[in-house]
Parts: C-alpha cells; structure tokens; sequence
C-alpha cells in the first residue's frame, strides 16, 4: 500500500488538536483568514465531514450503535473518505490544507474509550503526516468549563457516556476529558506535536501559530490569479 | 457462487438437527449496512475508504452479534468473513499487513468453505443468469482495468480467482468445487459441517464429565471462545 507518512507533496498540511474548550477550531479559523488574506490556496478538512460516512455517524450516535472498536473504525472511515478526497488532491496541487482535528484526535479518545494503543495507530496508518500538529493545551478544568458553561446538554458519546464512568453526564465529560488530556500530553514527544498554551490570549497564541507557520511556506506565494 | 442459497440450505438443516444458527453476512450490520450500500451507490467510495467501512460493518456483527450468539451456544454462518474483504484489498493493492492488522480482533473461524468456480466465465454465467446486469464494484470498474463491464469483470475476477487459491493454503479454505448442482454441493457441506459438530459435541462431553468429577457443584455456562464460524469464501 502508499503509506503516506512524511509526504513530499508541493502543498502544506496544518492541523489543530486539542480536547474539547482548548479554542483550537477559533485559531484555525483565523490562520485561515491570514493565509487566505496573503493569497495562498487554502482548503480546510474538518473531522468527521465526509459526505459518504455522514449520515451513518450521525445515525449511530442518536441510537447509541457504537462500541469503542466501531466508533473509531466508523471515524477512520470518515478520516480515509476525507483523506482520499480532500487532503491528498489538494496537497499534491500545491494547496494549503488545515485540518480541524486529525488522527491525533482518533488516538487521544479511542484510546480513552479503551482501545488497543497499537491497534488505533496501525488503523490510522495510511494518514499522511501534517508538516505542523499544533496542540492548544488547556488545562482540564478551564476547558471544561468552556464546553459545560457553553452548552445546554452534553451529547451522549461526547460525554463519554457509552463507558458507564459516571450517570452524572458533567462527570463523565471530565472524566473523559482527563483521560483524552493524558493521551495527548504522552503524543507531544511520540509525534513531535507543537504545544500551545491555549490560557493565553489568543492574539498571542495566534502570533506563535503565523510565525511558526511562515517558516513552513514560501516566499513566492501562488496567486489564484 | 451460490453461497446465499447453501447458507440457507444449511440452516435449515441444523436448526432441524436441533442447533440454534445465527446467519449473517457482509454489510448485513445495523450501523454500516445502510451506509455502505448508498456510499456504492455512487462511485466516489475510495479503496481506503471501502476497507474501513466494511471493517466496521464486520466488528459491529462481530461485536454485537456473532459473539454473542457463540457464548450462547449457536452456530454462526457466516456469508462472507475477513478473507473477501483482504483478497478485494489486495487486488487493489493495498498493504496486506494494515488490513490484517485492522481485523485483528477476529476470530479464527472453525472451517471455512470456499466454494470454488474454475473460471471467471462461470461467473459471467450467473450475472447474465440473475437478469441484474454487471455490478461496478464486482467488476472492480474503479480499477480501470477493461474497456467496458465485461473486460473489467473478467480481469477482476481472475485476480480475486488468483488471490483467493492463494489463500486457500495459508488460511485453509476447505475447497468445495461450486460448479456442480447445488444438490451436491449441499450434501459436501453437511458432511463437513456434521464432522464438526460431531467433533465439538465429544469435546464438550469429555470436558464436562472431567468438570463434573472434579467440582461436582459447578454451573458455569459453556466457555465463551467456543466458536463455530464458518465462512463461505466469496466465489
């Protein structure tokens, strides 16, 4: 099979993580405003979007279809479909492509969820590697807050339900949160991801996100005109 | 080649004997059986993309129903187990050991059956025969490999022919030549089928009388990892 590992694509593949509240989706969304701004093709991915795994997802999720081993096989599905469609044909076009959560996500909570370690990483093994993985770390009470403060309900496997932690819905976000924070925190040096420390402001966190990414690009900027 | 036809077949014939069989089969599971068959309906289903789909249309089954009905003491038939879904891999090139890596929660199964044609041609006979036409993916049209349908067709299905001979020694396949009459085909089956049960049932009562004489007071149920697969190789 193409393995993918360190591509060798003209384009540049950017991607965020962090636990859920860590404000990563807010700093995606203003890099892409800056690239887009300095006129680079960008294209962006977002987990769990593919159009052919979709409805199944969402249906598995209302009716609480999912083990641990069949929700990550279902999000890898989704992971490859987006993978085959809209991060390897804009990589090898030149593109910019920024990743709102990627397989690091899949490794953080299936393995919260239980999963086998190794198993999760092989299942995951035809990703292609991102030339950055920024992970907005917060600590586990303020994200928490962020998600519980902002939200009317938690969803079901959101919260980590499925796992019979804890009937408290609130206690099981954190207790999964912590377990996801743990698993994160040992991939910094098993994957080399970039550490922002998602408690300051966001300007600030910004700035370290455009100047670390600018060493990435180059000076001769593809115009789309 | 007829598999869905045997499967049924034998079915009846066990439950008659007295078994309770559980029979499912690919894309058959509550969570990806839908999903997959509209992700076909269309042709954008990639080949990374298929795999992991089907993988998890399997370990639902596995998970939720397979299982289950083996630590209850069914006999599981199974149309279709982990080897069609590693021989399509395969003939689209895709690293054997990843998908391996991905089953590697399935169990072995107790026998499997592959029921074999000679050629793609008989094949050919059945699709023309089932009055549907061709099927793109059992063409393997997103392989490019053929001018039209029948090209493809031909050129996949000697591919999968090839993949699945070679499979036959390294997983064991029990061979039964499917161009014959289903009569007789039917007959092969329960014969294997019945040694196996015979088999097990020995094992059962040796391990019995053995429990009973040592802890005479122990009501545990039948171990939970005794299994009963069997799988009908595609084709």
């Amino acid at each position: 099979m193409i393995k993918y590992g360190n591509h060798r694509f003209p384009g540049k593949l950017f991607v965020v993580e962090g636990t859920d509240g860590s404000g990563k989706s807010t700093q995606l969304t203003l890099l892409y405003q800056w690239l887009k701004a300095e006129g680079y093709p960008v294209s962006f991915s977002e987990w769990n979007s593919s159009p052919l795994v979709k409805a199944t997802t969402k249906r598995a999720k209302k009716r609480h279809l999912f083990t641990p081993a069949t929700f990550s096989l279902l999000h890898a599905t989704d992971f490859a479909d987006r993978t085959e469609r809209d991060i390897i044909p804009p990589l090898k076009a030149g593109s910019i492509v920024l990743a709102d959560r990627y397989i690091y996500t899949a490794f953080a909570r299936d393995v919260a969820r239980g999963c086998d370690r190794d198993w999760v990483r092989d299942v995951y093994s035809f990703a292609v590697r991102p030339n950055v993985a920024f992970f907005f770390r917060a600590p586990l009470k303020v994200a928490v807050d962020r998600i519980v403060s902002g939200r009317p309900r938690l969803k079901y496997y959101e919260a980590g339900s499925d796992m019979g932690w804890s009937d408290d819905p609130e206690e099981s976000f954190t207790i999964f949160q912590g377990k996801i924070l743990d698993e994160y925190d040992r991939m910094v040096d098993e994957f080399g991801l970039t550490k922002i420390d998602a408690t300051q402001s966001i300007e600030k966190q910004q700035r370290e996100m455009r100047k670390l990414i600018s060493q990435h690009l180059s000076r001769r900027r593809f115009k789309a005109h | 080649m007829g598999r869905s036809t045997h499967i049924a077949l034998l079915r009846t014939w066990l439950e008659s004997r007295g078994h309770a069989v559980l029979d499912t089969g690919m894309t058959r599971s509550i969570l990806a059986g839908r999903g997959i068959k509209e992700a076909k309906t269309g042709h954008t289903l990639g080949r990374l993309t298929m795999q992991l789909f089907y993988a998890t249309d399997f370990i639902d089954r596995l998970e939720n129903k397979m299982l289950p009905a083996l630590r209850s003491g069914f006999i599981v038939l199974t149309d279709r187990y982990i080897y069609s879904a590693m021989a399509r891999a395969e003939v689209r090139g895709i690293d054997s050991n990843w998908v391996r890596s991905i089953y590697g929660m399935a169990l072995v199964p107790d026998a499997i059956f592959y029921l074999r044609v000679n050629s793609p041609q008989q094949l050919v006979e059945r699709v023309l025969a089932s009055g549907k036409g061709f099927d793109y993916w059992e063409s393997g049209m997103d392989l490019h490999l053929g001018e039209d349908f029948y090209d493809s067709f031909i050129e996949y299905q000697t591919r999968m022919l090839n993949v699945f001979d070679r499979m036959t020694t390294e997983y064991g396949f029990h061979v039964l030549n499917a161009s014959r009459s289903v009569r007789s085909v039917a007959a092969d089956l329960r014969r294997a089928v019945l040694k196996l049960i015979d088999q097990s049932f020995a094992e059962d009562e040796s391990r019995t009388q053995a429990a009973s004489r040592s802890e005479p007071a122990a009501t545990s149920p039948r171990g939970p990892d005794k299994t009963r697969t069997q799988e009908v190789a595609e084709r």
